[in-house]
């Protein structure tokens, strides 16, 4: 499709799925790539992006939607701007990840899937993240905190407060 | 950002570029790197396949099935093309191994994947991350773009005439996709639901076409099978066993971390030496040694040798190589509570026995934790999980039912403890929320 006039992506990310639907046998497998490109960019799968998506790969809107319930890091409502998720699966479970989580529980005052009041935090508990010899472990978004500690935690979502919290994506 | 550890008693062949700088082409070059995939077009097919079989390398994914047989059932002739699919979903918890590789040594994933495709007859091979390895799929990507720059990658690979292409993937949060039909389900855009075996991806896999799909790890081993010789790979380790691999030694050990240390070494010294014993100057209770779904050993069972055969006969299974170690102050039930809720929240839901029976173990396991749990409750977990197993149209179902049996099995009386209202004996402050 021509894209610049009609995309609701920045150009970068269009120009992004045009490549993507060329690079396999089929278009559809670009679809999870682009779903979550495309919730990175504008923070949830919102109906316009499956729209745009499902007309890009050429399937149903009903086809993107059954596959977006599928996996777990596709959502369908907005996050906080960071969204901290904490494994407490058995490697960081062993090395205090419920503390972790606690901690951060109150510190950020919200529980499990909340956002703070401001927007800028969300908190998730998740499953294990790949990155147990390092636990307890967080991602922040994309980035990995590991070898935690209640300490280095808040340390770690001041330096966010502050706009100073790394931003992989 | 994952800490790298040596130990003395580690063999390093995988892991020999780790900390090297590695994920620079040129530093891979200079570290042998892709001598190995110019050295197997030379020789060829039938060549790589007997290296490979030579090598005793069984999977790293967890089953343990030997590499150079799986890509020796690839049909020669086949009117569609062919594929090789890495799979790196690392998701199975107590497994970061994947992790380390792609972060330190992207590009033996590259050459171990054009190996692969030329010994099947591929021209073109996936390589799929976990949605939340992001970071590794940036430098995978990049890995990817500069081997391209470079002309490894393209048309016409190293003036042999064969050309091989490599696209990387991600994933976006599912610990299902990585079963292997599961993965191309996913691969091919659609819901992680598995297939019906057969037929296998050897023969239908990947768009239909014949799949050799592999575990991150044995792919990078790869290269290093074919510069060092099949047979002095086998040699390192123990019979019908070749080789080394990365072990991710987790939990209540004192250094935790990604080790390589030769199939068969032993457990109880991969946890004293090599992990430097029980943290906190503790004793040790049990070792879930290969990730979540694999039957827990006591603290008198782990004179046993690290390897596929030795682990089976121990009881248990050598699966994805993550040894989580549990200190003497930790509550069984609590952990067999964790490992039950993850494959609940998991499954996919085909099944009856998984869908169902995960949801009854975590809610009985629940309640008997909780102290509300009745004398039946134990024998109903047991013969629950034990109804599930075999009953799958994938070993999810299995990997669910698998360790709750043990848990049940060898650390009944601490199940018993928490009966009739009894308090967690092992409680602290924090309990876990059932999600
Ligand atoms: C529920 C489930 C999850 C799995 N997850 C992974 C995984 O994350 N990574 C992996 O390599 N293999 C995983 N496997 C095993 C794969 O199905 C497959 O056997 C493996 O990728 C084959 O590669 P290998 O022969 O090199 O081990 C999983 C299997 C099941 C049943
Ligand atoms: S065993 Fe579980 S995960 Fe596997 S197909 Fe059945 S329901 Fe799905
Ligand atoms: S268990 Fe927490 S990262 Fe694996």
């Amino acid at each position: 499709m021509s894209t610049s006039a009609t995309t609701i992506f920045s150009p970068e990310t269009a120009a992004r799925f045009d490549r993507l639907v060329t690079l396999y046998p089929v278009k559809r497998s670009a679809l999870i790539p682009m779903l979550l490109y495309a919730q990175d960019e504008i923070g949830y799968i919102s109906d316009a992006v499956v729209v745009e998506i499902a007309q890009r790969i050429g399937i149903s809107e009903l086809d993107v939607r059954s596959v977006l319930s599928y996996y777990s890091m596709l959502r369908t409502k907005p996050v906080g701007k960071y969204n901290v998720q904490v494994c407490t699966n058995i490697s960081c479970m062993l090395r205090d990840g419920y503390g972790i989580m606690e901690h951060c529980k109150k510190r950020l005052g919200i529980g499990h899937k909340e956002v703070t009041s401001d927007g800028l935090f969300s908190l998730e508990e998740v499953e294990c993240i790949g990155a147990c010899c390092w636990a307890p472990a967080v991602q922040i978004n994309y980035d990995f905190y590991d070898d935690l500690t209640t300490e280095k935690m808040d340390q770690i979502l001041d330096d966010y407060k502050a706009g100073r919290g790394k931003e992989t994506v | 950002m994952p800490r790298l550890v040596f130990h003395p008693e580690e063999v390093k062949i995988i892991s020999r570029r780790f900390g090297q700088g590695a994920a620079d082409i040129d530093k891979y070059i200079a570290l042998d790197g892709y001598k190995a995939v110019q050295t197997a077009i030379e020789k060829g097919v039938d060549w790589i396949i007997a290296e490979m079989k030579a090598s005793g390398l069984r999977g790293r994914g967890g089953a343990g099935f030997p590499t150079g047989m799986k890509w020796s059932f690839v049909p020669k002739q086949s009117e569609r093309p062919k594929y090789v699919l890495v799979n790196g979903d690392e998701s199975e918890p107590g497994t970061c191994k994947d992790h380390v590789i792609f972060l330190h040594d992207p590009h033996a994933v590259i050459e171990g994947t054009m190996i692969a495709g030329l010994a099947i007859g591929s021209k073109m091979g996936f390589i799929y991350l976990r949605g939340e390895y992001r970071y590794l799929l940036k430098i995978m990507e990049k890995a990817v773009a500069d081997a391209y720059a470079k002309g490894f990658l393209g048309k016409n690979i190293f003036g042999s005439g064969i050309d091989f292409d490599i696209v990387t993937q991600t994933g976006a949060g599912a610990y299902e996709v990585g079963e292997e039909s599961a993965l191309m389900e996913s691969l091919e855009g659609k819901r992680g639901v598995p297939r019906i075996k057969p037929p296998f991806p050897a023969v239908v896999g990947l768009y239909g076409g014949p799949t050799v799909i592999n575990n991150a790890e044995t792919i990078a081993s790869v290269p290093h099978i074919l510069l060092m010789g099949g047979e002095a790979y086998a040699k390192v380790g123990s019979e019908r066993n070749g080789g080394t691999r990365l072990f991710g030694i987790s939990g209540h050990v004192v250094n935790p971390g990604v080790y390589e240390l030769p199939m068969g070494y032993n457990l109880k010294k991969a946890i004293y030496e090599v992990g430097g014993g029980i943290s906190n100057g503790r004793k040790l209770k049990a070792v879930v040694p290969g990730g979540s779904s694999t039957p827990v050993l006591t603290a008198d069972e782990i004179d046993v040798g690290l390897d596929f055969d030795q682990m089976g006969k121990a009881g248990t299974m050598l699966g994805s190589g993550g040894i989580v170690v549990i200190d003497d102050q930790t509550c069984m039930v609590e952990f067999a509570l964790r490992t039950i809720k993850f494959y609940q929240h998991e499954s996919c839901g085909w099944c009856i026995p998984c869908r169902e029976g995960t949801d009854w173990l975590k809610k009985t396991i629940g309640r008997v934790h909780a102290g509300g749990g009745v004398a039946k409750d134990l024998d109903n977990i047991r013969y629950l999980a034990e109804n599930m197993l075999g009953r799958t149209f994938c070993p999810l179902g299995d990997a669910a039912a698998m360790p709750t049996i043990g848990f049940i099995k060898k650390f009944r009386h601490e199940f018993e403890d928490h009966l009739n209202g009894k308090p967690c004996p092992y409680a602290h402050a924090e309990e876990p929320a059932l999600v």
